[in-house]
């Protein structure tokens, strides 16, 4: 499973990054974890705004800091399926 | 922190250390400078001003949907209410001031164009919402009523330039929108968040009404009354906060506020101390004489104005560290209108942000935003000046 958190390195997006491992701590889910800090790079997924959660490929949330149980959800979703 | 930083770091605190006059008066008298000023702030603005400020960002960032703003800038969007949403929704979508830039540059190239994008990258920085409650209660009410109007006003007006300036310009890839991310937390009803952040801002302005000449009778009044107002205010503050919000939205918020403190306190200290000591309080002197300050920047002619502009486009300030700043140039001799310039100027340009400006748009319209910017500033500076004299 791969994730990204997309934001340009502010104390929201470490926030975001901190829940994610949380998430995935909880689930016993192993998952490759990067940010991306460059905002080039983020502009290309799309987002309305940081910070951002990408699972697989897929935008999860964005502009906002979910919560860990929205975290595990999706993970959730994702669990099974190859990365895209 | 890289090997290579510590280094750095570790050889410039050494070198410091080994160089710095220390001994010299003026140096001394600087160092108590920038230790009183810092007192001044932790005694007079911290508890009844930035607390509640940070408060109120941290609510902004947890209770309004950026999402929902975002739309309105999408490729579809009608152009005025683009321009008008863009215009003010700094506020809500740059409390965090790291978002500016990705923002801008996917507005840019996905949404509705550069007239909105320039219009939201100046309004970002420009009205930031502490920022903007710093300096009212700071540097006076006029200068931050001043800042404000200035800041929406020239939000509209330079994006509605740029786009009239760069029109027949092919924009760049085709404008594809954002992506659609679902949403599933509630929804709350519109009035009772407006009414929420209402009354806390109503708080804010009534535990900070200043004392104001006795033959303004209301004025007068609310300030012997500001307690009373306060107390009756947050009591129902406290009535919604139990009936309309759920604990872990209260959690989110209460993080969201620690969050803003942690990033932005030790900028702020940071910011004082160095206002402190290179310019002292208001009344006193720094290690910069007050007579340079006086020759550069006093006064409101064509050339103070001019330079505060450029000065402030080009430093960077992190974010309410140009308060302080300000406050010791005010009080060093600074005009009021090159104050007003370098405002509007200063939180919204820097040196590193031009840099990405330019790589987002290009330099022929990244130098055309910047020109528009320090020539709207001086013009602001230069008509508030003559105003405020």
């Amino acid at each position: 499973m791969e994730i990204r958190v997309l934001g340009p390195g502010c104390a929201r997006c470490h926030e975001v990054e901190k829940r994610t491992l949380d998430a995935l701590a909880q689930l016993d889910v192993a998952a490759d974890v990067r940010k991306v800090t460059d905002f080039k790079e983020i502009m290309t997924y799309g987002i309305p705004g940081t910070p951002g959660l990408v699972i697989n490929g897929k935008v999860k949330c964005a502009a906002r800091i979910p919560t860990v149980e929205e975290i595990k959800r999706w993970i959730g979703e994702e669990i099974g399926k190859p990365s895209e | 922190m890289s090997e290579k930083k510590i280094f750095v770091v570790l050889l410039a605190a050494f070198l410091a250390a080994y160089f710095v006059p220390f001994a010299d008066p003026a140096v001394q008298n600087a160092i108590a400078e920038a230790l009183l000023l810092l007192q001044d702030y932790a005694r007079q603005h911290v508890i009844l001003c930035l607390i509640p400020a940070f408060f109120i960002a941290g609510a902004i960032s947890v209770f309004v949907s950026q999402a929902s703003v975002i739309k309105y800038f999408g490729p579809q969007a009608r152009k005025l209410l683009a321009y008008s949403v863009a215009s003010v929704s700094g506020s809500i979508l740059a409390v965090c001031s790291c978002t500016v830039l990705p923002l801008f540059a996917g507005i840019y190239t996905r949404g509705a164009g550069i007239g909105p994008a320039t219009a939201f990258l100046y309004s970002g920085p420009a009205i930031n919402v502490l920022a903007i409650i710093l300096t009212a209660k700071v540097l006076g009410i006029r200068l931050g009523v001043a800042r404000a109007v200035s800041a929406v006003a020239f939000s509209v007006i330079i994006g509605l330039l740029m786009h009239l300036i760069f029109r027949r310009a092919p924009q760049g890839a085709a404008a594809q929108g954002f992506v659609a991310v679902p949403d599933t937390r509630g929804e709350r009803p519109l009035a009772k968040t407006a009414a929420y952040f209402g009354v806390m801002v109503a708080i804010l302005v009534a535990i900070n009404w200043g004392k104001s000449d006795p033959s303004l009778a209301l004025w007068h009044f609310i300030y012997r009354v500001k307690w009373l107002i306060g107390g009756i205010l947050g009591l129902v503050l406290a009535w919604m906060l139990v009936r309309w919000f759920r604990k872990d939205e209260l959690r989110d918020w209460t993080l969201s506020t620690w969050i803003f403190a942690k990033q932005i306190f030790p900028l702020l200290f940071a910011g004082v101390l160095i206002s402190g000591f290179l310019l002292g309080r208001p009344g006193y002197e720094g290690i910069i004489p007050g007579r340079w300050v006086e020759h550069l920047v006093g006064g409101n002619s064509l050339g103070a104005n001019l330079f505060a502009s450029v000065a402030g486009a080009l430093m960077y300030f992190a974010t309410l560290t140009e308060v302080p700043i300000l406050q010791g140039l005010l009080g060093s001799g600074m005009g009021q209108g090159p104050a007003l310039a370098l405002l509007l100027a200063g939180p919204a340009l820097s040196l590193p942000s031009m840099l990405v400006i330019r790589q987002v748009m290009g330099t022929g319209r990244a130098l055309a935003y910047i020109a528009l910017v320090v020539v709207m500033s001086t013009i602001a500076g230069m008509i508030f000046g003559r105003i405020a004299a």
